[in-house]
């Protein structure tokens, strides 16, 4: 069960998390806008990577708060965590960040 | 006396507490200390179980966890019966049943047994190879017979009676094993002040150093020095001692699972106590000490009863006071089995000769064994061994230089001990996903780079001598305690006077000579694997160390071949010529040992499993006589039958009452949202499809919300109860869904909507009364609210009191009677019901259940979420078109119904279907197709989604998405059931009051 670093209430244990897919997904300010193609992609197309994923958590059953994680899919390491609407954090050259 | 073999005195066994328990029936004494295993031992016991494949006699091999053979089934009835615990863990009391496994009739007479004479048509990849064809065999032949023959033990046939707990703990430093170097790091650990747990899947700790006679610590017996160590752990107040208790899994971030055992060892337990507990540990730092397993020589008819591991005899020994036989052989590529020599010859044990693989042994421990008088053959091995049921003699072979082997002599013996040196445990630490490295001189594969926050100390980590691990132990608790963030208290360093045994061994098949298809080398004695077997996936193309583990299932049986996996990857090493490290190694999983199904559950059993939810009028529906159904979480009343009643005749009574009078619904479990705040209409206008804009005050509409993808999510009313505050309803099922997407959009893209949602299904209990008398019952009830038609019209909400009590009074129907949705909060559900009960006496007022309301909606063709809609149903698909703001510019999921496929005609479309034979009631989920009598497979043009005997019409009716089904109303199609085609005729999708005058009144 991962530790999950709430950026509002501090280390969780995962049971109190829902997961919410991949972050930094941005639903397009005008939809109407836009073509068929680029709305499937917004839709569906995800980019799973082996290593740091950019992730949304939601505090369920605790301040129900969403928030993104930098999460490294091989190792379960979290890097970072960090509030919803901030910009992905750069890692340190060690891949391991400020946050453990 | 508590056995033929038992030594007059020494060990750690209180022979004043005498034990008797039964093993296959047969009742034998032991004494308080023992397990199984010793007392069996204590009695001459050797043979305990059938071998899994060629039913093999088998005896114990190890006195620990990592006991391959000693697999017994424990319990004195089928509700208590627990199969496949090993002999050499289970502590006797008194009045413990074990019974052998895998053998029939008996196991000294073994029908089983037979196997063995098939064995060369049982090697590798047997099952792959024989049961091939024809495929209609494999149900009625191949797969039954395979199912009997394999898996070991049986199930328990009871429900298991016990208690099980779990609990979630944390602390600083966890250690793992409390042998010298455990118990020297949590010392180290604890005296920085850093808290503590120490674990140890024993129910004595101490580890090697119970069974240590010889080496004194700090001027001290082993023993003494254990007893004052955790006797100073158990005094401080930060260090919390766990003996019994196993790690068995590594979760990621440091999360540990550990099983104590409570009971288990207990005759007539308090039966307040749980059986197991689970320890669900979340540790900063782990100190992992979790030793080393000796590993067997593998030679031909090394499988005997009465073959042990040298260190294993020691620990009968020297712990348990057990002389594991009368004369003794020894087989070994170490020292170590030279000190467990001596030791038993010192507890009256005769060691006959000792074969030493190597050409030259020598340093103290050889020298100590020849001044004890003992015979060491150099360059020695084992070629054979006889004897049925225990072994009698052993054939030794002279190993020249050229690596030939040629016989020398044979030996009479009752006991035949290897040593081939010893493996770290290294499971935990690979578990942890930690990477591993090979260490040539060790010829082991020790912990490299961590990936969690832990260290090894110790045996596992390949030192082996005793000051050295204690040592260890001491600078790997003080250095997790430093990491933790605690200072101070320098480890002190230990002296210990004693002779380390060095790190010689042997990994592979020793040289024997034989022909490996006529002899048999066991290397895995639990899934009866041969050195031929491994020989054979290898000559068939297998090169991959897991490819051949699941072909020959070498290191596959429960123990997780803890005592077979490195001489596995020895052999094939060999055979492939190919060093041992690129062979790899196969992964560590969890559980370390078997672990119960019920530590897992818990208390998730029975009425625990899940939680249920109740209306406050529950109570009142079940004195009534309700008959309930689960939706989600809920208990709902399904119907209320009157005597003599079935479902159909309830619900046939309930719908008329309804239709004609008033009927009373309980609809407390829809999900309920208040969103509140300046910009509530803009976030109402985003989520769902309708506009909310227009919307006033006190008016309340039907509202449908998507997924971003253009399926329907959910549905519901929603009341405006203020130009900043909406009332939401969601379905029963929804609830948490539809709330958790609002916030989701509220916190993630649209932060700067100033509007709060709050979930307030359980503030309010919904009472539902329905039907052309509802406003006369409520009437007298309401202060401050005119329920009149010109005051209070069809889709308006106002609020007051009712019965005294606040109230949203929502006139709203789903029936398509006059209707009314009373809420009030939920405290005064019970009371408020039973008022309007009352005051609906004289106008015959009926509760309905789920059943009911299911018909009377489906009458008039509403939709049901989940029903009606499987996520790919658009909003035009089912009917519900005109709830899309034609108006606005974007709403959750109206991108995606521009998408061609989206719009496309032949997309399944709601319609009603009536049989052409009124009493044929269809079958929810059955198909439509256009022609019955096509060939299979049909073409399936759509499928029934809801159909009820409607009492009102005195017909069957049905609703069902059918391709381009509204193109086709006024046609008839088919449904194919196993007894015929039903014909129907496809109509409108409402089948009573198409109109809605009955509301308008
Ligand atoms: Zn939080």
């Amino acid at each position: 069960m991962l530790l999950i670093p709430c950026p509002h209430c501090g280390p969780r244990a995962e049971l109190e998390f829902s997961y919410g897919g991949e972050a930094h997904i941005a639903r397009p300010v005008d939809p109407a806008s836009i073509d068929d193609d680029s709305w499937v992609t917004f839709l569906y197309e995800r980019s799973n990577p082996r290593g740091v994923h950019a992730e949304r958590w939601r505090h369920l059953h605790g301040c129900g708060r969403f928030f993104n994680v930098l999460r490294d899919t091989v190792s379960d390491t979290i890097a970072a965590s960090y509030p919803a609407g901030q910009p992905r954090p750069a890692l340190s050259p060690d891949g391991k960040g400020t946050k453990r | 006396m508590s056995g033929r073999f038992r030594a007059p005195s020494g060990g750690r066994v209180d022979r004043a507490k005498p034990v008797r328990f039964s093993f296959d029936g047969q009742s034998y004494q032991g004494v308080a200390g023992d397990t199984l295993a010793s007392a069996l031992l204590a009695n001459g016991v050797h043979l305990v179980g059938r071998s899994f494949k060629y039913h093999r006699p088998r005896g114990i091999v190890t006195a620990g966890s990592d006991e391959p053979n000693a697999l017994v089934g424990v319990g004195a009835d089928d509700a208590h019966y627990t199969p496949n615990m090993r002999a050499t863990q289970i502590e006797i009391y008194e009045g413990l049943v074990a019974e052998s496994q895998n053998r029939w009739p008996s196991l000294r007479f073994d029908v089983g047994a037979i196997n063995e004479a098939f064995a060369p048509f049982l090697s590798a990849g047997f099952y792959y190879k024989t049961f091939m064809w024809p495929p209609a065999a494999w149900k009625r032949i191949y797969e039954p017979l395979i199912r009997r023959a394999a898996g070991l033990g049986r199930a328990p046939a009871k429900p298991d009676p016990d208690r099980y707990t779990q609990v979630y703990a944390h602390c600083d430093v966890l250690v793992i094993g409390a042998g010298p170097a455990g118990m020297a790091a949590a010392l180290a650990a604890s005296a920085t002040g850093a808290r503590v747990f120490l674990c140890d899947e024993q129910a004595e700790m101490g580890g090697s150093l119970l069974s240590e006679k010889t080496a004194m610590i700090e001027g001290q017996s082993a023993g003494d020095w254990t007893a004052g160590a955790l006797a100073g752990l158990a005094a401080r107040a930060n260090v919390t001692l766990m003996p019994r208790t196993t790690a068995f899994g590594w979760y990621p971030h440091n999360f540990l699972g550990l099983c104590e055992r409570i009971t288990d060892h207990l005759a007539g337990a308090d039966p307040k106590l749980p059986r197991e507990r689970l320890w669900q540990v979340r540790a900063t730092e782990v100190v992992l000490a979790t030793g080393a397993l000796e590993r067997p020589l593998v030679f031909p008819d090394n499988d005997r009863p009465g073959i042990m591991m040298a260190e294993a005899a020691r620990i009968y020994a020297n712990r348990f006071g057990v002389l594991p036989g009368n004369t003794a052989v020894i087989f070994t590529a170490c020292d170590s089995a030279y000190r467990a020599a001596l030791d038993l010859k010192s507890a009256g044990v005769a060691v006959a000769a000792i074969a030493d693989l190597r050409a030259a042994p020598g340093g103290v421990w050889v020298d100590r064994a020849r001044a004890a008088g003992m015979e060491v053959r150099e360059a020695t091995v084992v070629t054979g061994t006889t004897g049925r049921l225990r072994i009698d003699s052993v054939n030794l072979g002279k190993l020249g230089p050229d690596g030939r082997v040629s016989a020398s002599e044979t030996i009479a013996c009752d006991l035949l001990l290897t040593s081939g040196g010893f493996t770290p445990s290294v499971h935990l630490f690979s578990q942890s996903r930690g990477k591993l490295v090979y260490d040539e001189a060790l010829r082991a594969f020790l912990p490299g780079t961590s990936v969690e926050r832990e260290r090894s100390v110790g045996a596992c980590r390949g030192i082996f001598d005793l000051e050295a691990v204690l040592n260890d132990g001491t600078a790997g608790g003080s250095g997790a305690a430093e990491a933790v963030g605690f200072a101070g208290a320098a480890g002190r360093a230990f002296a210990v006077d004693g002779d380390s045994v060095g790190s010689d061994g042997f990994i592979g098949v020793t040289p024997h000579g034989g022909d490996p298809s006529r002899t048999r080398a066991w290397i895995d004695f639990q899934n009866d694997v041969t050195e031929n077997d491994v020989k054979l996936a290898i000559r068939e193309g297998f090169r991959s160390i897991e490819h051949v583990k699941r072909y020959t299932t070498t290191g596959m049986a429960t123990d997780q071949g803890k005592t077979s996996n490195m001489n596995a990857l020895g052999l094939v090493s060999q055979t492939l010529k190919r060093p041992l490290p690129q062979v790899g190694l196969t992964t560590f999983r969890p559980p370390y040992t078997p672990t119960t199904f019920g530590v897992f559950a818990g208390q998730s059993r029975g009425d625990l499993f899940d939680p249920v939810r109740k209306t406050p009028v529950h109570d009142w529906a079940v004195a009534q006589g309700a008959v309930f159904e689960n939706v989600s979480l809920w208990k709902r009343a399904h119907y209320f039958p009157k005597p003599g009643e079935d479902m159909h005749a309830a619900v046939v009574r309930e719908c008329r009452a309804t239709r004609q009078a008033v009927g009373i619904f309980d609809a407390t479990t829809l999900g309920k949202i208040e969103v509140v705040g300046k910009d509530a209409a803009e976030l109402m206008n985003r989520i769902y499809t309708n506009s909310w804009a227009t919307l006033e005050p006190g008016r309340i509409r039907y509202g449908v919300i998507l997924g971003e993808n253009g399926f329907v999510m959910d549905d519901g009313v929603v009341g405006r109860m203020a130009p900043d505050r909406f009332h939401i309803t969601t379905t029963t099922g929804g609830a948490s869904r539809v709330l958790t997407m609002m916030e989701d959009y509220v916190q993630t893209e649209w932060p700067n909507l100033d509007v709060w949602l709050t979930s307030t299904t359980e503030e309010w209990a919904v009472i539902s009364v329905q039907g052309p008398l509802s406003r006369k019952v409520l009437e007298p009830l309401v202060e401050g609210i005119d329920l009149s038609r010109a005051s209070m019209p069809h889709m308006s909400v106002r609020e007051g009191k009712i019965c005294g009590v606040p109230t949203r009074l929502f006139r709203v129907s789903f029936t398509g009677e006059l209707g009314f949705e009373v809420n009030v909060p939920a405290g005064y559900g019970r009371a408020v019901w039973e008022a309007i009960v009352a005051a609906g006496h004289a106008y015959g007022i009926t509760p309905y259940g789920t059943e009911t309301m299911h018909v009377l909606r489906a009458e008039k063709g509403f939709i049901v979420v989940g029903q009606e809609t499987d996520g790919t149903v658009t909003p035009d698909d089912c009917g519900l078109g005109w709830t899309i703001g034609k108006a606005k510019k974007d709403f959750v999921g109206k991108r995606s119904l521009a998408r061609p496929a989206m719009m496309a005609g032949d997309r399944k479309q709601l319609v009603g279907l009536l049989t052409v034979d009124p009493k044929t009631v269809l079958e929810v989920g059955a198909q439509v197709v256009a022609d019955p009598n096509q060939p299979i497979p049909m073409i399936m043009l759509g499928h029934v989604t809801s159909s009820y005997w409607s009492a009102t019409l005195n017909r069957s009716i049905a609703l069902a998405l059918v391709r381009g089904g509204r193109t086709r109303i006024g046609t008839r199609l088919s449904v194919p059931m196993p007894d015929g085609p039903i014909a129907v005729e496809l109509v409108e999708p409402i089948f009573y009051d198409p109109k809605g005058a009955r509301l308008d009144v």
